[in-house]
């Protein structure tokens, strides 16, 4: 492009921007592989060491009474100790103060006449001429595991911990409240670009000026206007339809300002020519900017629907936080709170709630940046 | 299955209704004030009628919107913020007297400041630097994708990200915490990153510099390329070198977009809560003003007149953001 683009500058440009992209993409990458691990190698090591064999210490406790034969005369317990896990055992003990006690293959004597042995594969073999008792011994062993990729913890978020649930949730609060702003926007952004009526700059201005208003502002009058209308009408207070007039609320003046400035920008022959035709304003924005507006139409939509979908202060606020109604990010902070350290949950459900915007983004990039270079006055 | 027909049509509903309104009351309108007449001068009367109540049709319910969810909030909370908990009983400034004193409040405000100097800062900064760079090297554009993306993450699912990043383990035990594994392998101690009081807040406001970086390049790259050739070339027959072409020639022609970045992010930072929420909920340290608000609406079936309060100081702080935007955007819509 430019002269100056052989220096050495370009070298400093791709170790840099290298080390900056790998920085970045690193934490999401984290989780990703982590939400795929076994929940056991998770706490075991850390994620960049999953393609390795890790050194796990393991408790297996072997069945009681119930899972004993009799062999001439003597009681066999037999099993494998890393429970079908594949790997090497190299160490076993059966005391937790001395998990590592015993090298693999020795047979060693554990009281009462018991005896165990555990082969390098995890299988064990415990005999006892005395019936067993009903509850089983624990056996520590240390096994070298290796790397284990699974989808166990998706299934399990999915059913067990509403993660499917919450999906629904968030996509019925988001759909709504992404159409139906753009719908209303755009009438409006007409209206301000090319409809003759009184106050029609005093209404841009405000507009203006509400794109950076606070959304902490609005929440205790509309919280209270919401009880109050809910108690009067005998309704509840916090639906969906609620969330999605919030969200409306919230997300329209970026929508009017981004969509009137690029419907104001549109040819002002294409409606002249059509008034001349005889269409009347709801014909020529039906039937011709309508159509000619999809791409800043898009842009706004990504913004709102990735807004709506990763929003969690509106829907905490205004939809609350019952089992039925809980969106995905509410659900996600709760796992914080009540799941804090198991990363298998909370991994995968962080995953969950992020795919979506992830492919919307992926997909629709181009049109987010448009949107973003249109209407770079936006408040978050 | 059941819930999955309920939220279909949930949405049908809702979006079908928006789309009656529109049809519908223009078609009323058509209707009631016909344009095609026997009587010609009647159907002139009737156009310049349904001219003057159009508009209005239009702009109708999103002037209703705004209006209920943004304009009337803003003096509500005003009212509230001189009301009680219940928000029945007027307490003039009490509650501003208690903000006053209140050293949560302090400890909010001066959370608040830090991430105001450094997130719109840092961000600016590294996003400036990044769409430099990658405006020169041919895989840029993946480059800056992969550091757009966490544009796209909610700033729930971006603390999980990083609360696992942050990760601690006891000592001895292996550290699946990517910081701490880093920290140990060159010899440190493992550390409890978000519990450490002030530093803690420099570990949240990463997680927001991880995700606004990306937009500030997005539009600073925009910028950089409107810039005209000539002043480049012309730098660079006067041997400039790289690093003074950058910031004596470019950064001077993108002033305007350094300070709409600036303000953007100036504006989300006032209003993160998010974050700290799921990471710390405010303890050690961290809290932050709209927690602090989100805190009091709850706390204890909520105090509705001290969160009011706790948002006119949100409010208050927005305002020069707001009068500068509004007279931007006068001088923009008057160049066109």
């Amino acid at each position: 492009m430019l002269s100056h683009k052989r220096s050495p500058l370009v070298w400093f440009s791709h170790i840099t921007v290298a080390l900056l992209v790998i920085l970045w993409t690193i934490p999401t990458f984290g989780l990703l592989v982590t939400s795929l691990r076994d929940k056991d190698q998770i706490v075991a090591s850390g994620w960049w060491t999953s393609l390795s064999t890790s050194t796990q210490n393991l408790i297996y406790r072997a069945p009681g009474a119930d899972g004993q034969t009799e062999e001439d005369g003597v009681y066999v317990i037999t099993g494998n100790a890393l429970e079908g896990a594949g790997g090497k055992v190299a160490k076993f003990g059966t005391s937790s103060l001395r998990p590592e006690e015993y090298e693999v293959g020795q047979t060693v004597d554990i009281g009462d006449g018991q005896q165990l042995t555990v082969e390098e594969s995890g299988d064990y073999r415990m005999t006892s001429p005395e019936p067993f008792g009903r509850r089983g011994e624990r056996i520590f062993v240390t096994a070298e595991i290796p790397p284990r990729f699974t989808l166990e913890n998706y299934r399990n978020v999915l059913t067990a911990e509403g993660i499917g649930q919450s999906f629904l949730n968030s996509l019925t609060v988001a759909i709504p409240s992404t159409i139906i702003p753009v719908l209303v926007a755009a009438y409006a952004a007409y209206a301000l670009s090319w409809m003759k009526f009184p106050f029609r700059n005093l209404l841009l201005a405000i507009i203006v000026g509400l794109l950076v208003v606070p959304l902490q502002m609005s929440l205790i009058p509309l919280l209270q206007m919401y009880n109050k209308i809910g108690q009067t009408f005998g309704v509840p207070a916090k639906t969906y339809v609620g969330i999605w007039l919030a969200h409306m609320g919230f997300g329209l003046p970026l929508a009017i300002y981004l969509l009137r400035n690029y419907i104001a920008g549109l040819p002002r022959e294409i409606m002249e020519s059509a008034r001349v035709d005889g269409a009347n304003d709801f014909m020529i924005f039906n039937k011709i900017i309508l159509p000619l507006s999809y791409p800043a139409l898009a842009s706004f939509a990504i913004f709102q629907f990735l807004w709506t979908w990763n929003d969690l202060l509106v829907a905490t606020v205004f939809l609350g936080n019952s089992e039925q109604t809980i969106v995905l990010t509410a659900r996600l902070r709760e796992l914080l709170g009540s799941r804090g350290g198991n990363w298998e949950i909370l991994t995968a459900s962080a995953f969950i709630s992020i795919i979506v915007p992830l492919i919307v983004f992926f997909a629709l990039q181009r049109y987010l940046v448009r949107g973003l270079l249109a209407g770079s006055v936006k408040g978050g | 299955m059941e819930q999955v027909i309920k939220a279909l049509l949930a949405v049908v509903i809702g979006v079908a209704a928006a789309v009656i309104y529109f049809y519908g009351s223009n078609k009323l309108l058509d209707i009631i004030f016909p344009s095609q007449t026997r009587d010609p001068a009647k159907g002139v009367r009737n156009l310049r009628v349904s001219g003057m109540i159009r508009p209005w049709l239009f702009l109708g319910p999103a002037l209703l919107s705004l209006g209920v969810y943004l304009v009337w909030p803003v003096v509500a909370s005003v009212d509230y913020s001189l009301h009680g908990p219940s928000g029945q009983n007027f307490v003039g400034l009490a509650n501003y007297r208690w903000l006053f004193f209140d050293a949560e409040f302090r400890e909010s405000m001066f959370n608040n400041m830090l991430w105001l100097v450094f997130v719109p800062a840092l961000s600016t900064f590294f996003g400036l630097i990044i769409a430099w760079l990658t405006d020169r090297i041919w895989w840029g554009s993946f480059a800056k994708m992969m550091i757009f993306m966490p544009m796209a993450i909610s700033f729930v699912g971006a603390s999980v990200i990083w609360k696992f990043v942050y990760d601690y383990r006891g000592d001895g035990a292996d550290q699946i915490g990517i910081l701490n594994a880093i920290v140990v392998a060159l010899g440190g101690e493992p550390h409890v990153w978000i519990a450490m009081p002030f530093w803690n807040n420099f570990f949240l406001m990463v997680i927001l510099l991880w995700i606004q970086t990306g937009f500030a390049m997005v539009l600073l790259s925009a910028a950089l390329r409107g810039i005209p050739e000539e002043t480049i070339e012309a730098a660079v027959i006067d041997g400039a070198n790289g690093l003074q072409i950058f910031f004596k020639i470019m950064v001077p022609q993108i002033y305007n977009t350094i300070a709409v970045v600036w303000t953007t992010i100036t504006i989300i930072v006032l209003k993160i809560f998010d974050i700290v929420l799921a990471m710390t909920n405010g303890q050690w340290d961290t809290q932050v003003l709209a927690n602090l608000m989100f805190d009091w609406m709850f706390r204890g079936g909520g105090d509705f007149g001290r969160g009011a309060t706790i948002a006119i100081v949100i409010m208050v702080l927005v305002i020069p953001i707001m009068v500068w935007n509004i007279r931007n955007a006068r001088k923009e819509m008057e160049g066109r």
